[in-house]
C-alpha cells in the first residue's frame, strides 16, 4: 500500500519499508531541540542516567529563546544550566544571545533541519519544520531527555488529512490567513493526531516563509505535525543552507489519507482570529471596530524577514497611532541584520515602533511586552488563549503582519486599504 | 511482570469524554512530583473515592480525549502511583499518550470495549497478544498489539529506565 510523506519519513527513519497508521515505532533522530523552559527538566533527567556522552554531539540544539535575554534570576539559572550542560557534553549548537534565535526560525535557516528530516523538539511549535518536507512534532522533556541518550524516539505513525490547495492568494492574503482559515474550518482538534499534509498546485503560490508560517500552526489544528512536498522553493531553500544530506522524500501516488479538504487561495481575504482560539476566526472585512493597545510582530509563526517586509511596506512613511505600542521582534539576529541593512528597522522606528533584540518575549506573555487587565492586542504570533500575553481580562488577535501593521496605524483592526 | 506474558487484571473504574490533566492530579498538588503524594489526590475532583479504593492492577475505563490539557508528567505518575495498571480510553490527547508510556503506564485505545464496560467489570489485558477480556460480561475484544520495544518500556518502568538497560546491553 502506498504511503504518505509522513509514512515515508517515518518508515525510514525506523528502518523499514512501510509503516502504517496506528503502528508504534521506534526511529532515529537527526536533531533533537530543547529550549530554556524544557531543557533544565530534561537535563536533570538526562544526568539520572549517569551517561558518559549524548548520541550525537551534532545532533543536539539547545536554543535559549522563551525567556531570553534573561528576563529574572529563576531564567537566568535555566539558561545557566543549558550553558553548562553544553559545555559539558561539547553540543556545538547552543547559541548563546548575540547569536541566538527563536528556535523553530533559527533551526532551519542555520541548516540544521534539512528536508527528509525526522526531528523532535521539547516545544509544541517543533512542526515548523514540516514546510521543508521533513518530519517534525512537538514532545515532552523525558522524550528530549530520552533523544539526547540514545539517538531514537517512540512515535505514533499518525493518519493524514490532505489539504489540497489551488488558485493563487489575492493582495494582503499570505501564509497565516491560509492556516487561519483552515483551523476556522476544522476547528482547534480537527487534525488531532493527524499530519497535514498540503497537495496541489496552489503551494507553487506559497512562500517558503509562508510555508513555515503554515506548518508552524498545524498544532493548533491538534495535528502532531504539518508537511509540505518538496519542490523548486524547497530546493532553493535548502542549497546553501543544508548541513546534512537533503533526502528528497515524495508521496506514493497510491499513499492512503483519512481525509481530503481543499482551499481555494484565490476565494481567501485576510483573516483575524478573534479571542481566546486561534478557530475564532472572521474575515478581516467582518472584524467591525476593535480598538488595539498594542501591536506585535514576530515569534516563530511570523517573525521572518519577509513578514518584516510585510509589515514595514505597509508602515513606512506613517505613523503608530497615539494610542498604540508597536513592538518588532525579529526572530534571529541575521534576520535583525537584514532589517536592519534593507532599511526596514528605520522604518519601524520613524513610524514610533520599538524594535527588540530575538526574543519569544510577548508570545507566550514572557517579558517584554506584556498586557494589562482589559488590554487588547493584534499579534502575529499562534496563541491567543486566554492570559496568553499577559493578564487573564486581556485579549488577543491573531494576523498576517500586513494586517497587524496597518492595525497599528488605525488603532483598530484594520487592513492595509484603509490607509488610503 | 516480565516483558513476555504481560497480563494486566483488574476491576474496571468507569469515566466519561474529556476527562483533562487537572481532574487526573489538580494543579494545587503540583508542589510535589512525589508519586506516592500525587497518587493520594489521584482523579480527586470527579471521584473522592478512587485514591483511597483502587486496588492494584485495576483498570481505568474513558471515552475520548483522555488526559487532554497540559503536558506535566504528573498525571500518568499519579495514576500508575496509585496501583492502577492501566488506562484504556476511546482516545487519548497526544501528549499524555506520549507522557504514559514515558513513565511506563500502558494505555490502549478499545473503542468498542469502552462503550460495554461497565465500572467494576473484571478486566483482563493481554498486551502482546492486544486482547482485552471482560471476564465478567464474558466478551473479547482486539486492540493493536503494544510493539516489543513498547511492552519493554513499560516493563523496565519507563522510558528512562529502558533507554539505561538497554544501552547496557548493547
Ligand atoms: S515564539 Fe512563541 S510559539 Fe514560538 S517558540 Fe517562542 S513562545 Fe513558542
Amino acid at each position: 500500500m502506498g504511503m504518505t510523506l509522513t509514512q515515508k519519513i517515518l518508515a525510514r527513519h525506523a528502518g523499514r519499508k512501510g509503516v502504517a497508521p496506528g503502528e508504534l515505532i521506534l526511529a532515529k533522530v537527526d536533531l533533537a531541540l530543547g529550549n530554556d523552559v524544557t531543557s533544565p527538566i530534561a537535563i536533570r533527567a538526562f544526568r539520572s542516567l549517569a551517561a558518559a556522552a549524548v548520541f550525537d554531539r551534532g545532533r543536539i540544539a539547545l536554543v535559549p529563546d522563551h525567556f531570553a535575554p534573561n528576563k529574572d534570576i529563576k531564567s537566568a539559572e535555566q539558561v545557566k544550566m543549558m550553558r553548562e550542560f553544553a559545555k559539558e557534553f561539547g553540543i556545538a549548537n547552543y547559541f548563546e544571545v548575540g547569536r541566538m534565535g527563536i528556535e523553530h526560525v533559527l533551526l532551519p535557516d542555520e541548516g540544521l533541519v534539512v528536508p527528509g528530516d525526522l526531528v523532535i523538539g521539547a516545544d509544541s511549535h517543533t512542526c515548523t519544520y514540516g514546510a521543508l518536507c521533513a518530519f517534525s512534532t512537538g514532545v515532552g522533556s523525558t522524550d528530549l531527555a530520552a533523544a539526547m541518550f540514545s539517538g531514537e524516539v517512540w512515535l505514533k505513525v499518525p493518519e493524514t488529512l490532505r489539504i489540497v490547495l489551488s488558485g493563487r492568494p489575492a493582495k494582503w492574503v499570505e501564509g497565516k490567513d491560509v492556516i487561519l482559515h483552515i483551523i476556522g474550518e476544522i476547528g482547534v482538534d480537527g487534525a488531532l493526531y493527524r499530519a497535514m499534509e498540503y497537495a496541489g498546485d496552489g503551494i507553487s503560490h506559497l512562500s517558503m516563509a509562508w510555508r513555515f508560517t503554515m506548518a508552524n500552526m498545524a498544532i493548533e489544528a491538534g495535528a502532531k505535525n504539518g508537511i509540505f512536498p518538496f519542490d523548486a522553493a524547497t530546493k532553493a531553500y535548502a542549497d546553501g543552507r543544508a548541513k546534512r544530506k537533503v533526502e528528497v522524500v515524495t508521496a506514493d501516488p497510491d499513499a492512503r489519507y483519512a481525509d481530503e479538504i481543499s482551499v481555494d487561495l484565490s476565494a481567501l481575504e485576510p483573516v483575524v482570529a478573534f479571542p481566546h482560539l486561534p478557530e475564532n476566526t472572521r474575515r478581516l472585512s467582518q472584524v467591525g471596530n476593535v480598538p488595539i493597545d498594542q501591536v506585535v510582530v514576530g515569534s516563530c509563526t511570523n517573525g521572518r524577514i519577509e513578514d518584516l517586509r510585510s509589515a514595514a511596506a505597509v508602515i513606512r512613511g506613517r505613523k503608530v497611532h497615539d494610542g498604540v505600542r508597536m513592538l518588532i521582534f525579529p526572530a534571529t539576529q541575521e534576520i535583525y541584520l537584514q532589517a536592519m541593512r534593507e532599511g526596514l528597522m528605520e522604518a519601524f522606528v520613524t513610524a514610533g515602533a520599538a524594535f527588540s533584540t530575538p526574543t519569544c518575549g510577548p508570545c507566550l506573555g514572557g517579558h517584554m511586552g506584556i498586557l494589562a487587565a482589559g488590554e487588547r492586542a493584534i499579534s502575529t504570533t499562534n496563541r491567543n488563549f486566554v492570559g496568553r500575553m499577559g493578564h487573564p481580562e486581556s485579549e488577543v488577535y491573531l494576523s498576517n503582519p500586513a494586517v497587524a501593521a496597518a492595525s497599528a496605524v488605525l488603532g483598530r483592526i484594520g487592513g492595509p486599504d484603509e490607509l488610503g | 511482570m516480565s516483558s513476555d506474558s504481560m497480563e494486566l487484571r483488574g476491576k474496571a473504574w468507569k469515566y466519561g469524554d474529556d476527562v483533562d490533566t487537572d481532574v487526573i492530579i489538580p494543579a494545587r498538588y503540583l508542589n510535589t512530583s512525589d508519586p506516592a503524594e500525587l497518587a493520594r489526590h489521584c482523579m480527586e475532583d470527579i471521584d473522592a473515592s478512587f485514591a483511597s479504593k483502587v486496588a492494584p492492577g485495576d483498570i481505568i475505563v474513558a471515552g475520548k480525549n483522555f488526559g487532554c490539557g497540559s503536558s506535566r508528567e504528573h498525571a500518568p505518575i499519579a495514576i500508575k502511583a496509585s496501583g492502577a495498571s492501566a488506562v484504556i480510553a476511546r482516545s487519548f490527547a497526544r501528549i499524555f499518550y506520549r507522557n504514559a508510556f514515558n513513565m511506563g503506564l500502558p494505555i490502549f485505545e478499545a473503542p468498542d470495549a469502552v462503550d460495554e464496560i461497565e465500572a467494576g467489570d473484571r478486566l483482563a489485558v493481554d498486551m502482546e497478544r492486544g486482547s482485552l477480556r471482560n471476564e465478567t460480561k464474558g466478551r473479547e475484544y482486539r486492540f493493536t498489539p503494544i510493539p516489543p520495544f513498547m511492552r519493554e518500556l513499560v516493563a523496565a518502568g519507563g522510558l528512562l529506565n529502558y533507554i539505561a538497560v538497554r544501552k547496557k546491553g548493547a
